[in-house]
């Protein structure tokens, strides 16, 4: 595809243990698209998610080979400027992991370490931010509480927020709801709906009704390899591959 | 069947929950049991030095061979040199406690480095006294000087403070570094704005344990600042200084004729200085655990 936002051509990882979590991977992920990430568990979703904005860096890692293309731009090459790339692409966890700092400082922390001084344009990103992350209602009150103070939803929320603050091109998105009620749920996926034009989402999701919901394009990932990749209704309705067929129709996993 | 024996087994059975209390108190007395030659000593202390304190004992020079008057330039000296020791001591020791918790690979060279902070650790202080009488009074030509012993009790001082830092920092949990880098932060940044924030209170409780220990010793400073009497105090960190835990040396022994409370009073006085940096130490600490969240 002509247009990918990130092309991964060849992509291969292999941990310090031994364990090989990608196996030779191709991958085009389209812009203005939500692209999911399923298969059981050891698929190498994670793994893809933390190479693209490099966190893969700080992993014991024994071999990466491939390329990852970002905009045609190798991100894998080794005088690639992480700090820049990883304001590009960020990253939602799938446990909520807010900063020891207050709910504002929260938000405004990635701005402030690219070098954001003025007070006026924190103030409006960070409502801005909240406002997307459909958190802004619930917290405008209480920007300078602990983030720890919110409950579990309104903290993957928050992690949320930290990211669109950045105005990121890419989010990567690990099992954003796996520790999350129904409710909370519905609201990053309310928020990944609104949002699924104007950038380019990853998303692994942590169940098939999930990926189903979400994906406008799908790739089915077993054991470190990509093993078929298509427009989302395909995927769940008509799966080519066998091995794809009995995933989605539940034989394994 | 209703053998003595039996009887007696079966009453232990049916008193489980009394046994349980005997137990429980057993061990409350033997904590008690630890605590008493503390609070032995503190009273004691107390009751025999206290009729000596009055604001002359702690403003006023000592006169009449030391055996009158008060000990200000050994409380003056002790400030001193807890200054001069936190000088050398604070940023060496968190500098090096921040790369052995946050930067320095798991190589033989950093288990080394730890292998001889905890050694250092355990020397006898009055080695390190000697190390400094050779190193920086006679080496370096320091001299018997507030610095000389400054710089003796930073050496003593620093593997408190790096092991401390290096585990305060350790305790913070490692997701946050992820998530630090994650949103486009340096290591660094990081470390200054989201770690050492955290771990900053665990940091200070062994700052001011380790400048406590430094306070009460003897040995380092004798050879190395501490002097017998100054009838002045000291002007510059090159002067040698009268110091509390020497003079209580100094007096106890040394001077004929001392009055028992001076002597009692010189002690209390040093015991209220370390007593009082413990209390803020565990105060520090009860607060930020009530605090800490995550």
């Amino acid at each position: 595809m002509e247009n990918a936002k990130i092309r991964i051509r060849g992509l291969y990882v292999r941990y310090s243990d031994g364990k090989e979590a990608l196996r030779g991977v191709d991958l085009d992920i389209l812009p203005h698209a939500v692209t999911v990430a399923f298969g059981p568990a050891g698929g190498g979703k994670s793994t893809l998610v933390k190479v693209i904005n490099r966190l893969i860096d700080i992993s014991d890692v024994a071999e990466i080979r491939g390329e990852v293309l970002l905009d045609g731009e190798n991100v894998l090459i080794q005088d690639v400027n992480v700090v820049e790339l990883r304001r590009r692409v960020g990253v939602v966890f799938s446990r909520p992991i807010p900063l020891p700092l207050t709910v504002f400082e929260n938000v405004s922390y990635g701005l402030e370490v690219a070098g954001e001084k003025d007070k006026k344009v924190l103030a409006d990103r960070v409502e801005k931010a909240l406002r997307q992350a459909v958190l802004w209602d619930e917290v405008y009150d209480r920007l300078n509480n602990p983030a720890y103070s919110l409950s579990g939803g309104q903290q993957q929320r928050l992690c949320l927020a930290r990211v669109l603050a950045l105005e990121p091109e890419v989010i990567l998105l690990d099992e954003p709801t796996s520790a999350l009620d129904p409710v909370s749920t519905a609201r990053i996926e309310e928020f990944l709906e609104k949002a699924r034009r104007d950038y380019t989402i990853l998303l692994v999701p942590h169940n098939q009704q999930q990926a189903a919901r979400m994906a406008d394009y799908a790739g089915f990932f077993l054991q470190g390899e990509l093993i078929e990749y298509s427009r989302g209704e395909e995927m769940f309705l008509n799966p080519k591959e066998p091995r794809t067929r009995d995933y989605v129709a539940g034989r394994f996993g | 069947m209703n053998t003595p024996f039996e009887l007696g087994r079966r009453k232990v059975l049916l008193n489980k929950h009394t046994v349980q209390t005997l137990g429980f108190w057993g061990i409350r007395l033997v904590s008690l049991v630890t605590v008493l030659p503390i609070l032995g000593i503190v009273v004691y202390i107390i009751a025999k030095g206290a009729s000596a304190i009055n604001w002359g004992f702690l403003t006023q020079m000592p006169y009449d061979g030391m055996r009158a008057g008060g000990i200000l330039p050994a409380i003056v000296g002790t400030f001193y040199l807890m200054v001069g020791t936190s000088l050398f001591s604070i940023p060496l020791g968190i500098a090096a406690g921040i790369y052995l918790a946050e930067y320095a690979p798991e190589t033989i060279w950093t288990r080394m480095i730890h292998i001889a902070i905890i050694s250092l650790a355990g020397v006898p202080s009055v080695v390190y006294g000697l190390f400094g009488l050779g190193l920086f009074v006679l080496f370096f030509q320091f001299g018997i000087s507030i610095l000389s012993a400054s710089l003796t009790l930073s050496i003593m001082t620093l593997p408190v403070i790096i092991s401390t830092t290096e585990e305060s920092l350790r305790s913070i949990p490692y997701s946050f570094r992820v998530v630090g880098l994650s949103l486009g932060g340096t290591q660094w940044q990081g470390i200054r704005k989201i770690i050492l924030p955290q771990a900053l209170p665990g940091i200070l409780t062994g700052i001011i344990l380790g400048l406590e220990r430094a306070v009460g010793e003897t040995a380092p400073i004798l050879f190395t600042g501490a002097t017998f009497f100054l009838p002045r105090l000291p002007h510059s960190p090159m002067d040698a200084t009268m110091a509390l835990p020497y003079h209580i040396f100094v007096i106890s022994t040394q001077v004929p004729g001392m009055p028992i409370e001076i002597q009692y009073g010189t002690v209390m006085v040093l015991m209220v200085f370390v007593l009082g940096m413990n209390l803020v130490a565990s105060l520090i600490r009860s607060r930020v655990r009530a605090k800490r969240q995550w």
